[in-house]
């Protein structure tokens, strides 16, 4: 018999089948419920914005990846994810060009800039989101009602709400928000069609209740007490909770592992400063919509957060060790 | 059922060899005892070339405080004394015996069943200690230091540590359901050492009902607690161990006499009975011979000194696919380079696998999953150490708990970016004891 060669390696000689390949393709199985529904709402044009966004968002990770003379990781299911929810952030009828430009910021500005997978400090797609927002603000607030022939654009219920205030909104339906149909953003408009994945990612272990719970909770308690004090200049924590992006936000976006905190109390600090954020914004700031600035606020705090609880373990280190 | 409280994972358990009953291998054709079997020094060699020793005499002496006997594993001569592969990694020190055939005992060893009752304090701790005992669950600390723990130390819990939580391993599980009273008779020599009331207990993980069911028919007469346990790795770490039976938790820098515990593991519990009352030095253990490459799986009682070759020989040999042999379980074993090397009285498990993470091998950057910190039984921020050891800054990492680490590889096991956080911990820990070293020196 041939001399046996054995290798020698670290322990532990069994490993959990996790990779980050699985962790990433399992957010795109849980996103894929609401980019086909996006699409049977509104139409090729949503296929074709995704189609684009993932694809541009692939290339742009391989070319990175060459300048950065880092091995390939374009298939690796993190640009796969950026781009599937930088689509789901953008109205159907965005210029192609945008798209494209939107997933050049998230890939090259806010990912690679930052020293890539593991070490961006705030959620690419959200970086891109707001650059597009703020760069193109009519072009990202064109939205087009759902299974509209004519492509004929509507103001998003938040929208309405800021212009023309709560008496504008009177025939608002709860279910159909809740369904999903209304003008919005191609993922954030169906609340239904987000839970089976936030149920699948909870379920698979890969999020964990606390950054969705505090987030959703709070922005519903502070939309709430100001419902209470005045219902008529006030809209309804149910409208805060089925109109824009916070539930998109609070289960795919906010949960980001690169970009939350490690422990479980920095996820509730976390939580809780994205929903106050968000209620702020969205009842007396200049946008509609607060969700993705709350959450890159609060992307910004991640460190301190983190560091907190390293410098508390270190402050219990001390003393015993000056004793010894 | 009982556990311990932080962290934990559950890979999966490949116990093939639960319900095989152990076998006894033949003598090989030549041992080889290394000197070093135990934690502290190594044995001094006592023998010469051409020397004719018999079945249990001491070829190696004790060489200081911590430190232990090794006696030869059966009558031969003695044919070489020289450096020789061991399976903790390192070259040692090794007997070479060529058996005669006649496996003949030294008089005064192997006698028939004495009452330990009979037998003074002293006395069985002399024969504990002239036996050679030490810990058998991997570490190998010598029993007779352990069963002497400091005078101001109060002792009020025995554990015999049953829970075997390795995968593949089943040594132990097979030991409890065929050699119950020997483990019941080892306990209670180790209670009788101690004065005032003092509590035993025997944990045994649920994947074992039939060696909880055996133990439980010996125990209950005694006044020892049979305490099953959750299946759950690491259940058998000392500090787990203790955490789930007692819910007392040995912080750092505090051995389990600390907190008034002492825990032993089941074959070593078998050990002591034999040295105290048949005299028999620790010369042979149960080892679990598993892995998917093996042609057969099973538990063999097997003399320390046997090399891998031979076992491997013994158990139909193994598969072209195998690119790893490993000794003790897959998460805290070693992975050898040779199959030159010899069972030791540590040897829990061989192991024949073909790793097939291996090829894909690499690691990638953490993507802050915290998978580390919620899986760390010894509440550690493993990537954190991770990251410090990287930077070699071994002051700060101090500070972040290191010398808590029991390095289980829990980390590693569930790390999605296949980070090799305990080994960097390990790594770590090796090079901030040699640097003290070299500053006190």
């Amino acid at each position: 018999m041939e001399p046996l060669k054995l290798k020698v390696s670290y322990a532990p000689f069994v490993r959990s089948k996790d990779s980050i390949e699985s962790v990433m393709y399992n957010v795109a199985v849980a996103l894929l419920p609401a980019t086909l529904v996006s699409i049977y709402f509104f139409g090729w044009r949503a296929l074709l914005v995704t189609g684009v966004s993932i694809v541009s968002s692939i290339c742009f990770e391989w070319a990175i990846d060459k300048i950065r003379k880092k091995p390939t990781a374009c298939l690796d299911g993190s640009a796969l994810v950026t781009g599937q929810l930088l689509a789901l952030n953008l109205p159907s009828g965005l210029p192609l060009w945008m798209v494209i430009m939107g997933a050049f910021v998230a890939i090259v500005i806010a990912k690679h800039l930052f020293g890539g997978l593991g070490f961006n400090i705030f959620n690419p797609a959200l970086v891109a989101r707001v650059f597009l927002l703020i760069s193109f603000p009519a072009a990202m607030t064109e939205w087009y009602a759902p299974f509209s022939v004519d492509m004929q654009t509507a103001a998003s219920p938040l929208g309405i709400l800021k212009t023309d205030g709560l008496q504008a909104l009177a025939d608002f339906n709860t279910l159909d928000a809740f369904y999903g149909i209304r003008p919005g953003s191609l993922g954030e408009t169906s609340i239904l069609a987000l839970l089976p994945g936030a149920a699948w990612l909870l379920y698979k272990k890969y999020i964990t209740w606390h950054i969705p719970a505090t987030f959703i909770g709070t922005t519903l308690l502070f939309t709430g007490i100001f419902y209470l004090i005045d219902p008529l200049g006030y809209a309804s924590p149910l409208f805060h909770l089925l109109t824009g992006g916070l539930v998109l936000g609070a289960f795919f976006m906010a949960t980001d592992m690169v970009t939350s905190p490690l422990s479980l109390r920095g996820q509730i600090i976390f939580g809780i400063g994205c929903g106050v954020l968000t209620a702020i914004i969205r009842l007396w700031g200049g946008y509609p919509e607060g969700v993705s600035f709350a959450i890159l606020i609060m992307n910004a705090l991640v460190p301190l957060l983190d560091r907190w609880d390293v410098s508390e373990i270190k402050a219990k280190k001390q003393p015993s060790i000056k004793a010894a | 059922m009982k556990t311990f409280k932080t962290g934990g994972i559950h890979p999966p358990e490949q116990k093939l060899t639960s319900g095989k009953a152990v076998e006894v291998m033949p003598h090989p054709q030549e041992l080889a005892v290394p000197m070093s079997q135990h934690l502290g020094k190594p044995a001094k060699s006592v023998v010469k070339v051409g020397d004719e020793v018999k079945k249990g005499q001491r070829i190696g002496a004790a060489d200081g405080f911590i430190s232990a006997n090794v006696h030869a594993p059966t009558s031969g001569k003695i044919k070489a004394v020289k450096q020789h592969p061991h399976p903790g990694g390192q070259y040692s020190m090794t007997v070479f015996i060529t058996p005669d055939g006649k496996d003949e005992w030294l008089e005064g060893l192997n006698t028939p069943e004495c009452d330990w009752k009979k037998l003074s304090k002293e006395e069985i701790l002399k024969r504990i200690t002239d036996s050679g005992i030490v810990g058998m669950g991997g570490a190998g600390f010598p029993s007779g230091v352990k069963l002497s723990p400091p005078k101001d130390k109060t002792i009020d819990t025995i554990i015999l540590n049953g829970a075997e939580c390795e995968p593949f391993l089943t040594a132990d599980h097979r030991v409890m359901v065929e050699e119950p009273e020997a483990i019941i008779k080892g306990l209670e020599i180790i209670t009788s050492l101690f004065q005032g009331k003092v509590s035993a207990y025997i944990g045994i993980e649920s994947n074992k009902p039939d060696a909880v069911a055996a133990l439980k028919k010996q125990a209950d007469s005694k006044g020892i607690g049979i305490v099953v346990l959750e299946t759950k790795y690491p259940q058998g770490a000392e500090k787990q161990l203790i955490n789930a039976i007692t819910g007392r938790t040995v912080n750092e820098g505090e051995l389990p006499f600390d907190k008034g515990c002492l825990v032993h593991n089941i074959a070593t519990a078998i050990a002591i009975y034999e040295a105290v009352c048949k005299n028999k030095p620790l010369i042979e253990r149960v080892v679990t011979i598993s892995g998917m490459e093996i042609h057969t799986a099973r538990n063999i009682r097997i003399l320390v000194g046997t090399k891998f070759s031979e076992i491997a020989a013994f158990c139909g040999s193994m598969t072209e696919k195998t690119n790893q042999v490993i000794t003790g379980g897959p998460m805290m074993g070693k992975a050898q380079f040779s199959l030159d090397v010899p069972v030791t009285k540590t040897t829990s498990g061989i192991l024949f696998i073909n790793n097939r993470g291996l090829e894909k091998s690499g690691e990638k950057t953490c993507i802050r999953c915290s998978r580390c910190i919620s899986a760390c039984p010894q509440n550690l921020q493993p990537w954190l150490l991770a990251n410090t050891a990287q930077l070699r800054d071994f002051e700060t990492i101090e500070l972040y708990g290191m010398a808590n680490c029991t390095e289980c590889g829990s980390c590693s096991y569930v790390c999605p970016s296949k980070r090799e956080l305990v080994h960097w911990i390990k790594y770590a820990k090796t090079l901030a004891s040699k640097r003290k070293q070299r500053q006190s020196a």
